[in-house]
């Protein structure tokens, strides 16, 4: 009838607008960058020549064909599995060491969860001291307990291990900073799920008799499988397109290429080289992982709806 | 009893052990921040505690000599607009997913989650490209304007499940009660919502804090540099003069955030969850 | 005071018809009670009403005007939900206030208004309290007065006391239809709790599937049910059906006698199978069957009955109502 005045009661007309400008604004910045990403990787754009044209798969044979590009894949999966692994592992055991109670939990808690509430760059920066080559405070504490620095020590009798100046040392590093910084996310997320399991479950096995391990894989894991899953989600998610840890530390070294990862070499590529087109072919090589994600998300989520 | 003591004892050591596991990088930027550099620079002494008396030195240098302070500022101001803009754009949106949408706004609801899946590794080449089209690389305005892309989408799901949990009836008593939909948007929806919307606030700060890759690609003057950019690449430079207050300054930007992010870690890891398994 | 028509109102949820073609007219100050089991379209009825939900056919008159397309704000009506919908982060004088802020109403006025209610209502004392501190007795209370406190044309209630512990609702019913008559306000009043509605309603509208099955005042539901759904809905227990000469024969268990108990008026004769005899204190139900139809007879305790034997029944002709077999609707004969 009076149109203009029951404007603000008006469903079909608000929804739609009030979703605009967010919906406006990821198409804009995320939706057109993704889409760009690929016809970049399918182009021969560098920041010298933004006038580009389509030349086809020639960047992703040319990747594919580089030695440094395989060690980067290589080197980008080995972290993800182990680190994910490993976060599984000990997520798991502190979660039960955090379900119980003690004094001083708020504290305890703090503490443990600092390497993911504080901004990982900086985080990073103390494993920079921690690794360094002459003054790392690891090796005072080996030499200390005998293990470095003696002739016929079990580490050798160098002084120092030199952590990011050895590719297989600095693998390891890196992936105990990963490990380090997503124990707490996974812990969280674990003790979330183990709160939801009934108690009643737990007790009742405990009475027929049920050991820890049989107790751990005939009840808590399989209840615990759902949040087994959105753990290995997150834990996957942000090492497999992380390159934080990888700048601060290695830069992708020690030489050539030990500790290269696809990020770091998309943006050595891309950025620093202006490679633009190259740079966008290395990063389209998340997606496959990224969208298997998504699916695992969506089932997830559908699960969630149903039930 | 021996077994009961020996369980307690085996629960306070791996305790113990996570502890140490994850905070000695934070005790040792401590310990270094404050040791004279003619201690901190003798291998032969104990790195994790003084051997002389401690000093304010590197303190002292870090907000004299360095950018620090600059990188702070910077952070801190491009975290306030990007939170703004957040918050202007996710609650809205947010709302009108999760009340007024029916069936299409929970898909369209996923579909901004998802947009969080697209990691800024795979995004940071063509936004460095309409970046520098736009005219804003080394400026902060470059930053403010990019990471929505990130603090949008999770924002908007966190939101939208907050706006969930608030019982209908309560709506729509409003509106029998001489509301419109906006006037109980306004009037009763958002204020039972200041919760969410805090946590929303705190997650987003923390969000562009943490951020490294966006401000790497966008940023090469020294002035401009945020937090975790700055401290890395101004202060590393294999030059071990500044060991003392680049711990110093990991430490000072560490702590407050962290603690922002734990007092409201629940919440937001409750909403996490919630994004991917139930709701 | 207003009077509320409906003709026609039709809503669809999808394939489902909720509601599938009501009219029905509610008087000025008239207190209507939908009642009917879950699913039966009386609370998708009254949101219609409020205009929380649009129909897709019919009109919507209140006070002569049709108000299909007006938002609920303006339609002059007030509502109580189940929940109470109390708004969490505002003191019971400000839930009660808020209609009269949001009007826009200057503060004096609004805090005569809200204390004229509230004492009305007798929950004065609680102003300044939040809804969490209150009981479910006292949300309730607060509920209605800032229902009320606006003066509304009609007054929605959606199943008000089934919130309330068994104790109270009792007390409540009646202070809620004394109130009701006190003021006049036209009422529409949901349930699916036959006994709220045969206390509260001047009149009752038993629905099932989306249509209104009977209305009228509680007795001619009781005792004159219009079809077999509402006489079997009707009553605890509700009434016997057993089929004779083509047609259903349906009676209320209190009407279902001993021969020998009977006056001499016309009688319909039944033998009847007792199986089990229940006592319940100042009553007894006796169980048991027609030929092959399960029935009950709800007798006073002094009739002596063993379980297992046959005895000799009989209900006044009058007592008795006819239904068709298939249709189930009523047969006058």
């Amino acid at each position: 009838m009076k149109p203009k005045k029951h404007f603000f009661d008006r469903e079909t007309v608000l929804a739609p607008l009030l979703v605009l400008p967010a919906g406006l604004y990821i198409v804009l910045f995320v939706g057109f960058p993704f889409v760009m990403s690929f016809v970049y990787s399918i182009s021969n754009v560098t920041v010298g020549n933004p006038n580009f044209k389509i030349v086809g798969l020639q960047n992703f044979t040319a990747i594919l064909a580089d030695p440094v590009f395989r060690t980067s894949l290589f080197n980008t999966v080995i972290f993800t599995v182990v680190s994910v692994l490993l976060v599984l592992v000990f997520a798991h055991i502190l979660a039960e060491l955090l379900l119980r109670d003690f004094r001083g939990k708020w504290l305890v808690r703090f503490l443990i969860m600092l390497p993911w509430t504080a901004p990982i760059a900086l985080g990073a920066v103390g494993f920079l001291w921690f690794l360094d080559s002459v003054f790392s405070p690891i090796d005072w504490l080996l030499r200390d307990v005998g293990l470095l620095g003696k002739p016929g020590a079990l580490l050798g009798p160098a002084s120092n291990l030199y952590w990011l100046g050895r590719p297989v040392l600095a693998m390891a590093s890196i992936i105990l900073v990963h490990v380090w910084r997503l124990l707490p996310l996974g812990t969280v997320i674990l003790i979330s799920g183990m709160n939801s399991i009934p108690k009643e479950i737990v007790e009742a096995a405990q009475m027929d008799g049920a050991g820890y391990f049989r107790r751990l894989f005939d009840i808590n894991l399989p209840l615990l499988f759902p949040v087994i899953g959105v753990t290995i989600l997150f834990a996957t998610f942000f090492t497999f397109t992380d390159m934080t840890v990888v700048w601060v530390l290695t830069r992708g070294g020690p030489p050539p290429n030990a500790t290269q990862v696809l990020a770091s070499l998309a943006f050595l590529t891309g950025i620093e080289g202006g490679d633009l087109a190259q740079g966008a072919a290395i990063a389209i090589f998340f997606f496959p992982v990224l969208a298997g994600l998504a699916i695992i998300v969506l089932r997830l989520v559908k699960k969630a709806i149903v039930t | 009893m021996l077994k009961k003591i020996f369980l307690k004892g085996g629960f306070y050591g791996a305790l113990a052990f996570f502890i140490l596991f994850s905070a000695s990088p934070f005790y040792i930027m401590l310990i270094t921040t404050f040791k004279k550099s003619h201690d901190l620079f003798n291998p032969n002494n104990n790195p994790f505690f003084f051997a002389e008396l401690p000093t304010l030195d590197h303190m002292k240098l870090l907000f004299s000599q360095t950018l620090f302070t600059t990188f702070l500022w910077n952070t801190l101001l491009v975290g306030v607009a990007v939170v703004v803009i957040t918050v202007l754009l996710a609650v809205p949106a947010a709302f009108s997913l999760a009340r007024m949408a029916g069936k299409w706004g929970e898909s369209i609801g996923i579909g901004i989650f998802l947009t969080y899946l697209v990691p800024p590794t795979l995004l940071f080449i063509p936004l460095s490209r309409i970046v520098a089209i736009l005219g804003l690389q080394n400026s902060l305005w470059s930053l403010i304007l990019v990471y929505p892309t990130f603090t949008v989408p999770f924002c908007t799901w966190l939101l939208m499940s907050f706006f969930k949990s608030i019982p209908k009836d309560i709506e729509e008593q409003a509106l029998i009660d001489g509301c419109s939909r906006m006037g109980a948007f306004f009037r009763i929806l958002l204020p039972l919502a200041v919760p969410g919307i805090i946590s929303v606030v705190v997650f987003a700060f923390t969000l562009v804090a943490n951020e490294y890759i966006y401000a790497l690609a966008f940023i090469q003057d020294s002035a401009k540099k945020t937090i975790g950019i700055g401290l890395t690449t101004e202060l590393v430079r294999g030059d071990v003069f500044y060991w003392g207050s680049l711990m110093g300054g990991a430490l000072l930007a560490s702590i407050p955030v962290a603690l922002l992010y734990t007092f409201f870690l629940d919440r937001i890891i409750s909403g996490l969850a919630m994004g991917a398994s139930k709701r | 005071m207003a009077f509320v028509q409906l003709r026609g109102i039709k809503k669809q949820f999808g394939a489902v018809n909720a509601v599938d073609g009501v009219d029905l007219e509610i008087k000025d100050g008239e207190f209507l009670v939908l009642l009917g089991p879950s699913g039966s379209g009386k609370t998708t009825l009254m949101r219609l009403c409020a205009g929380l939900e649009k129909p897709t056919a019919g009109e919507l008159v209140i006070d002569g005007e049709v108000v299909n397309d007006v938002p609920p704000r303006e339609r002059g009506i007030a509502m109580v939900f189940q929940s109470y919908a109390l708004y969490p982060h505002k003191t019971v004088f400000k839930n009660i206030a808020f209609p009269l802020t949001v009007e826009g109403l200057d503060k004096s006025e609004i805090r005569y208004k809200v204390e004229l209610a509230a004492g009305l209502l007798g929950i004065g004392r609680l102003l300044e309290r939040m809804p969490s501190q209150i009981s479910g007795g006292e949300k309730q209370r607060v509920a209605i007065a800032r229902a009320l406190v606006r003066k509304p044309k009609v007054l929605l209630m959606d199943e008000p006391l089934s919130n309330l512990d068994a104790k109270v609702r009792h007390t409540a019913r009646v202070e809620l239809k004394k109130f009701q008559q006190e003021i006049g306000v036209t009422t529409i009043y949901v349930t699916h709790d036959q006994a709220e509605a045969m206390g509260l309603g001047d009149r009752i509208a038993v629905m099932s599937e989306g249509r209104v099955r009977q209305i009228g005042i509680p007795e001619d539901i009781y005792h004159d049910p219009a079809d077999t759904f509402v006489a079997g809905f009707i009553g605890n227990p509700p009434m016997n059906f057993v089929e004779q000469n083509g047609v259903i024969v349906g009676f209320r268990p209190e009407v279902f006698l001993p021969a020998e108990l009977a006056s001499t008026e016309d009688q319909t004769k039944f033998r009847f199978k007792v199986t089990r005899v229940e006592n319940l204190g100042s009553f007894k139900l006796a169980y048991g069957t027609i030929g092959e139809t399960g029935v009950i007879a709800n007798l006073q305790l002094r009739v002596p009955l063993e379980e297992g034997r046959e005895y000799d029944f009989s209900v006044r002709s009058k007592d008795v109502r006819y239904y068709h077999r298939e249709t189930g609707v009523r047969i006058t004969k």
